[in-house]
């Protein structure tokens, strides 16, 4: 369940359309199912009453959305901001890669979003509804009596680690704002260091080995905004299109994850799209909590304009030798 | 007959103001160093994107060893504290994906140290030598 | 038709692998079926559907064709194919095994894909009627029977005991060699099973998805509909609903310099990307708009058109469940097919 209702999100969109402040409202769209939501451009009253939707379901971070469509607006866009966004927000903002002019960002609160994959394991396939109104989730499934479930247990991966409740950037605030949270998410990139490389590496290789390259880590990440991608352009000598070995699965998912190392607000929305499952948010992780080491505690698109770890440099840095005696012994 | 010993391949970015003159330095001397050390010249050593050292493994590197002045003696004042940053989160990047951290080096060579360019090629290329050849980061079309 | 006890399976893959190699699907360790080679412990996936499609043993998503050399000024051509050896996949729902047929028209007509011919010709197709259909499937659409028997051999599970009925002559010769581990058997309890499985197929959420609207010569009257500009909207431009897709076909053929020649070899390629079919002057298709239009052109009004009124989609479902923005096929027929369909 939401804390904040859709019909007070809706009640908002409403308002700023009537009174002309924005010319679009961005929000989640109602699907086939109770889970599949769809990113959608609102315009009217009529459509927003009809098929938008706030839910636990809507875990999509519009933030990217906003590079193409302030490109293409005349006014303002309404946009709603779960406190993980308003980070890559303030991201993209930091790289220029938006006119804020033409935004009128909303925080709303989160209160989690959950994992159809994770309910389809615990309730079976075949699932035709989900109720998430109320305190435990009602899942109907074409071969089970209606089965309820707590949401902690089928909670987004990226939710059980949540960094933050605190909307770092918008103009209005609906419901009230949270705190930074002393998240656990760097205990799963300390278990791996504690792997030996052995271990380390047959662990990799069994998650990228499932890789297909479909890029939608890539094309969903709010980091990644470059008009052409070094793996869609055929001149750079690394487009690939299929990963024809293990070596450029690996290569792939490096050069992904080092392209974002500093500016990665660990939204968590490559692990969410990955449609084979792999962990991807576990690379960007490890810059993090590497850069934090090394460079101090740095949270990509806590603030705009702030500088990004690998676009800076003190004199006094760790020499590239000493980063696994240093680390080892921090950790 | 007689069993070909293994002889690393080595790829030594080096940088065009101190390591590469470096290099020559150590050439002049006399000095030796493994003729398997490939120099690929870069005009600063924060030249090097992290996509060709995954290629130099791709094409059959054992090792990759970044070579620029020392930091504060950059030809461009800052390039190889950006290098010092990037490699640093590359190496550690491979090393959590179990790739051996011993493949990858980076070292200050000024132009005046032509023996200290010999010495580390030559420890490096006993490092690499000692670990076997690159298996974990190979593309084996390339090695036919 | 023959009959035998589920617990005699891991005898039955055994003795199906002696003649060559068997794929079935499996539990991979992400905890999803993916189609494992067999082996002594590999256990039979009840899961409905894998995430990669069986596609993938005729048409993989990477395979090298040609190597060259080169001496000077002469360019030695390599011809890398080597004899395929028989092989058997198991396990293959019947909207996949329809996928083949989609394939079959696109690879199989003059000039030949003789890459994908020696592999159709060797490999034996094991179907596997549906018990446990979910609500993402949509096979009745394109009239398929979930139930029904396809490929060389089909298979009938049911709670204690598996069928087998062969239905081409590669089949027969499968089931020739099982001869000694099953029985013969009576129809009866087969169709039980598959009045069960109807029975839920009734009760699907996208039973009444029709494609009435859909078929060659519709071009004219869909390319410019004002719907496509909502659906592709949000549509990111990654691959995910073309790699998972079992009847998408576009490949690219690229070369690789290995640094001591060039090896050819061909890639499946999404529509949905920027540089797919690009040419000297760009791509032909600049927006996403286009590129989104085009994927579901091409499975509901292009290929029918070319192929008999057939539709190069068998709704297995797979774009529904992994598509990151859940746009999809199911979205776009209903959309675009207008009244009937809503």
């Amino acid at each position: 369940m939401q804390k904040i209702s859709r019909e007070q999100l809706i009640d908002k969109a409403v308002s700023l359309l009537s009174n002309n402040t924005v010319e679009a409202v961005l929000g989640w769209k109602k699907g086939e199912f109770d889970y599949d939501v769809t990113p959608a451009l609102f315009t009217s009253a009529d459509k927003l009453a009809a098929e938008f939707v706030w839910d636990d379901f809507c875990g999509a971070n519009f933030s990217k959305y906003l590079v193409k469509h302030t490109k293409k607006a005349e006014g303002k866009i309404l946009v709603f901001l779960k406190p993980c966004d308003t980070y890559s927000f303030n991201q993209l903002l930091t790289e220029h890669r938006f006119d804020r002019d033409k935004v009128y960002a909303v925080g709303i609160p989160c209160d989690g979003m959950v994992d159809i994959d994770k309910i389809k394991t615990l309730c079976g396939e075949g699932i035709v509804a989900v109720d998430c109104t109320g305190d435990t989730l009602r899942v109907n499934t074409l071969y089970d009596d209606e089965k309820a479930i707590n949401k902690e247990d089928v909670l987004a991966e990226r939710c059980l680690h949540c960094k933050s409740k605190k909307h770092v950037a918008y103009d209005e605030l609906l419901g009230e704002d949270g705190e930074v949270l002393a998240s656990n998410r760097f205990d799963e990139i300390e278990k791996l260091e504690a792997m030996t490389p052995d271990e380390r590496f047959a662990f990799w290789q069994n998650e990228l080995s499932r890789c297909i390259r479909c890029n939608a880590c890539r094309d969903v990440c709010p980091a990644c905004t470059c008009e052409k991608c070094v793996f869609a352009n055929p001149d750079s000598g690394v487009e690939n299109k299929a990963a024809a070995n293990s070596f450029e699965e690996k290569m792939f998912h490096i050069i992904r994850a080092f392209h974002v190392a500093g500016r990665c607000t660990d939204c968590g929305e490559c692990s969410r799209v990955c449609p084979q499952n792999i962990p991807l948010h576990l690379l960007n992780r490890k810059f993090i909590k590497d850069i934090n080491t090394f460079y101090g505690e740095y949270q990509a698109g806590a603030e705009v304009g702030s500088r990004a770890p690998l676009v800076d440099y003190t004199t006094e840095d760790v020499e590239p030798g000493e980063v696994f005696d240093r680390g080892d012994q921090d950790a | 007959m007689q069993i070909e010993e293994y002889k690393p391949l080595i790829v030594a970015f080096c940088c065009n103001w101190c390591s590469y003159a470096g290099a020559d330095l150590a050439g002049n001397n006399r000095l030796a160093y493994p003729a398997d050390v490939k120099i690929i010249r870069v005009p600063c050593s924060c030249r090097v994107n992290p996509m060709f050292i995954l290629r130099a493994f791709q094409r059959g590197a054992d090792g990759v060893i970044i070579c620029g002045c020392h930091p504060g003696d950059c030809h461009y004042t800052s390039g190889n504290y950006f290098t010092r940053r990037r490699m640093a989160m590359l190496f550690s990047m491979l090393d959590f994906l179990g790739i051996e951290r011993e493949r990858t080096r980076v070292e200050w060579v000024s132009a005046a140290e032509g023996a200290k360019f010999a010495a580390t090629m030559n420890d490096f290329a006993e490092t690499v030598a000692a670990l076997g050849e690159n298996k974990r980061l190979e593309d084996l079309r390339c090695k036919k | 038709m023959r009959k035998c006890s589920l617990n005699k399976m891991d005898a039955v893959f055994a003795e199906i692998a002696k003649a060559g190699d068997l794929y079935l699907p499996a539990c991979g360790h992400d905890g999803k079926a993916v189609y494992t080679k067999w082996q002594e412990g590999v256990c039979w996936s009840d899961a409905v559907n894998t995430v990669r499609s069986p596609k993938d043993f005729f048409f993989p998503q990477m395979e090298n064709l040609v190597e060259f050399k080169t001496a000077g000024k002469n360019i030695d051509i390599i011809d890398i194919r080597d004899e395929k050896a028989d092989f058997v996949v198991f396990g293959v729902r019947p909207c996949d095994v329809k996928s083949f047929e989609v394939l079959d028209r696109v690879f199989l007509q003059e000039p030949v894909d003789s890459y994908y011919a020696s592999r159709r010709e060797h490999g034996t197709v094991v179907s596997v009627a549906c018990t446990k259909p979910v609500e993402t499937c949509f096979c009745t659409t394109f009239g398929i029977d979930a139930a029904g028997a396809c490929g060389d051999v089909t298979v009938w599970k049911t709670e204690t005991e598996v069928f087998w009925q062969a239905n081409t002559e590669k089949g027969e010769t499968l089931l020739a060699k099982l001869e000694a581990l099953t029985e013969a058997c009576d129809e009866s309890a087969v169709e039980d099973q598959q009045e069960k499985t109807h029975a839920i197929m009734n009760k699907l959420p996208l039973k009444d998805l029709s494609t009435e609207s859909f078929g060659g010569g519709k071009t004219n009257e869909f390319f410019n509909a004002p719907e496509w500009k909502e659906l592709s909207e949000a549509c990111l431009g990654c691959g995910t609903c073309t790699f998972v897709c079992p009847t998408c076909q576009c490949y690219d053929i690229k070369d690789f310099n290995t640094g001591n020649g060039v090896v050819r070899f061909r890639c499946w390629d999404s529509c949905m990307y920027s540089d797919f079919t690009k040419m000297a002057h760009g791509n032909p298709r600049l927006t996403q708009l286009e590129r989104f239009r085009q994927r579901f052109m091409h499975k509901l009004v292009y290929y029918p058109e070319n192929n008999d009124g057939l539709f190069s989609c068998v709704g297995c479902g797979r774009c529904l469940a992994k598509c990151p923005i859940s746009m999809n096929i199911v979205k776009v027929m209903k959309k675009i097919g207008g009244k009937e369909n809503e």
